[in-house]
């Protein structure tokens, strides 16, 4: 398959991109609003073509631990769900991310917490920021904005999953997953070959050649010393990350006198924001962090250094507003605006919140 | 004469599979482990398979098998390794994948692993040690503790109107149309644990053919747990156990095939 332009919704260009990646396999369990991930693989049949595993599990606790099981393999696996399922994965992905296991997890958030609803949120930043399960961990977060990202960041996903043994999300919001868009599919890559496997991942539990010590693939370490260890080499796996991988995107922030701060969906409804509160003669510009971990601390940094305030924008009650609270040190006021439950302001709701921000400090 | 005199290649009548390694094991005198364990060594040793072998080790007693067979393992959380194993093996089809698992592993925390893994006829051979009780975190009340029996956490014997039946999971595993092989056997005596290593080497050979998920359950004692002597452990289990979980075999459509 070549390079192929194409209109389709966020979860299913999730699904091409991965086929076309090389993906070994994916194992997942439906949940709105991301259904159409699964579908997609499984009207795509990818068995007859790349040879990629498509397994609809019995559940997202399954769906994980398959995801482990396939990782300490050396293959590329993925899952994907939405915030319950996701939930019900976090034992799962704490013993990946204890594994050092390459593997790559899409959540396309609902509304909670709770069943909550299927309509779109940004409400598990938190948990994907943090870890999310039990430990000292973190993996790397990509925030898609647009379905042409949604694609883009399973290649970037999974490269950076391998780069660094971790796992990887994709953090995306209801909006994204279910909107259409142009999209631009890459050319179809092979996948691994087992001598590749072998030579990129001497860890991998592939059966034991004659002369070689075997492969474990265990999170248990009851030698406290031994278990500090390996927490400190999680930790400096962590650092590296954070010095090489933080993406982020800036508009108009060069005159600004307020900063958006905004991720996915909401970072393209404060774009039209600014358009509109520009034309009233208010200088505002855009942070949009593509990884929200590690997070673009440096650059809020910096600005908060000449401009007179952050609002930070998002479909929570104010969670990424602690990041940008920790990265500006206090040196400008920095407040929140968002709404819960679903519910997705207008440009203009956004434009009203600035200009009440504006007046309060 | 001391005991190197003794240990001399012309007296060896039996000796111990290549594959098990000289590591001390933690499994307590008495314990069925220990020979399981052996038998699933020399299985993978006699069939040429170390090459292709990938271990799915439980949350339980066996949670640190992967130190005694020196083949490729991946340690599961708690009840995950049919999960764990349906991605290895279709994965990597070529490839031996066998899970290791005791009752509460298999039969409480991850029953819907199990039986889901089962259902879809996974390629996978399941090893399930059943001593009736929690071996590792000191003795509490397993999905198969039978009833009127003491454990830490029914400290007064197990009571159906307060702790439910004990669960005959091989039973139902042996209903669904994707198990080609499911046995119960024990390793109580030398006949036992030969028939019980046959069992295995049938179980493995029928996921290397593709015929679906095979089920060994292994009926075994935790003197530790029971609070006996191995001898009347084994005794025990035979009076007690076997009424309840009678060793044989529950269903083999591979022989058919």
């Amino acid at each position: 398959m070549d390079e192929e332009v194409r209109l389709m919704k966020g979860n299913e260009a999730i699904a091409h991109a991965a086929v076309r990646y090389g993906v070994d396999g994916y194992f997942g369990y439906p949940i709105t609003p991301q259904s159409e991930v699964l579908e997609t693989l499984e009207a795509l049949m990818p068995w007859e073509t790349t040879g990629m595993v498509v397994l609809q599990a019995e559940s997202e606790v399954a769906s994980i631990n398959m995801v482990y099981g396939g990782a300490a393999t050396g293959k590329a696996v993925m899952t994907s769900s939405s915030s319950p399922g996701i939930s019900l994965m976090q034992e799962g992905l704490s013993y990946i991310a204890a594994g050092e296991l390459p593997a790559l997890v899409v959540n396309v958030m609902r509304g909670g917490p709770g069943l909550g609803t299927i309509h779109p949120s940004q409400a598990d930043y938190h948990q994907a920021t943090r870890g999310g399960g039990h430990g000292d961990y973190h993996f790397i977060v990509l925030a898609p904005s647009t379905v042409q990202e949604m694609a883009d960041f399973v290649g970037l996903g999974f490269d950076l999953a391998f780069k660094y043994r971790t796992p990887a999300m994709i953090l995306a919001d209801g909006i994204v997953g279910q909107m259409m868009e142009k999209v631009v599919l890459p050319p179809q890559r092979p996948r691994r070959t087992e001598r590749e496997i072998a030579e990129q991942c001497p860890w991998a539990v592939t059966g034991r050649p004659a002369g070689r010590r075997p492969n474990v693939m265990t999170t248990l370490e009851l030698d406290s010393y031994k278990m500090e260890e390996n927490n400190l080499r999680y930790q400096a796996t962590y650092e590296r990350i954070r010095r090489n991988e933080v993406r982020y995107e800036e508009y108009l922030t060069d005159d600004a006198d307020y900063i958006f701060v905004a991720f996915g969906s909401m970072a393209r409804i404060c774009t039209k924001a600014i358009d509109d509160a520009r034309s009233m003669g208010i200088r505002v510009g855009l942070v949009r962090p593509i990884t929200l971990w590690p997070f673009p601390e440096k650059p809020l940094a910096e600005l908060s250094k000449r401009v007179k305030g952050m609002l930070v924008v998002e479909l929570n009650a104010g969670q990424m507003i602690d990041d940008v609270r920790i990265a500006t040190s206090g040196r400008v006021p920095v407040e929140h605006f968002g709404r819960l439950g679903g519910i997705v302001p207008s440009p203009a709701e956004v434009t009203d919140a600035l200009k009440k921000f504006i007046s309060r400090i | 004469m001391n005991i190197d005199d003794i240990k001399r290649a012309e007296n060896v009548v039996c000796t111990k599979p290549r594959l098990l390694n000289d590591n001390n094991m933690h499994y307590c005198p008495g314990c069925s482990h220990g020979v399981v364990h052996k038998l699933v060594a020399e299985v993978i040793e006699e069939m040429g398979a170390e090459h292709i072998a990938i271990g799915i080790a439980p949350v339980g007693c066996a949670v640190f098998a992967y130190n005694y067979i020196d083949i490729d393992w991946i340690e599961a959380a708690h009840g995950r390794a049919p999960a764990v194993a349906t991605a290895a093996k279709r994965l990597n089809p070529d490839r031996l994948v066998f899970t290791y698992q005791g009752d509460g592993d298999l039969a409480a925390i991850g029953t819907a692993e199990t039986i889901h893994a089962a259902n879809r006829g996974e390629n996978i051979a399941i090893i399930f040690i059943n001593n009736a009780i929690y071996g590792m975190t000191g003795g509490q009340m397993a999905p198969t503790t039978l009833e009127g029996m003491k454990t830490s956490t029914t400290p007064y014997g197990r009571r159906v109107d307060l702790n439910g039946h004990p669960l005959r999971i091989t039973e139902l595993l042996a209903q669904l149309p994707g198990t080609c092989y499911v046995t119960r056997q024990s390793v109580h005596t030398p006949a036992t644990v030969r028939k019980a290593k046959a069992a295995i080497r049938k179980a493995f050979e029928n996921s290397m053919k593709g015929l679906g998920t095979s089920v060994v359950e292994i009926v075994s004692t935790c003197n530790s747990g029971w609070k006996m002597t191995p001898d009347k452990a084994n005794k025990w289990m035979v009076d007690n156990m076997f009424p309840f979980y009678p060793p044989g075999d529950l269903k083999n459509t591979a022989a058919e095939k």
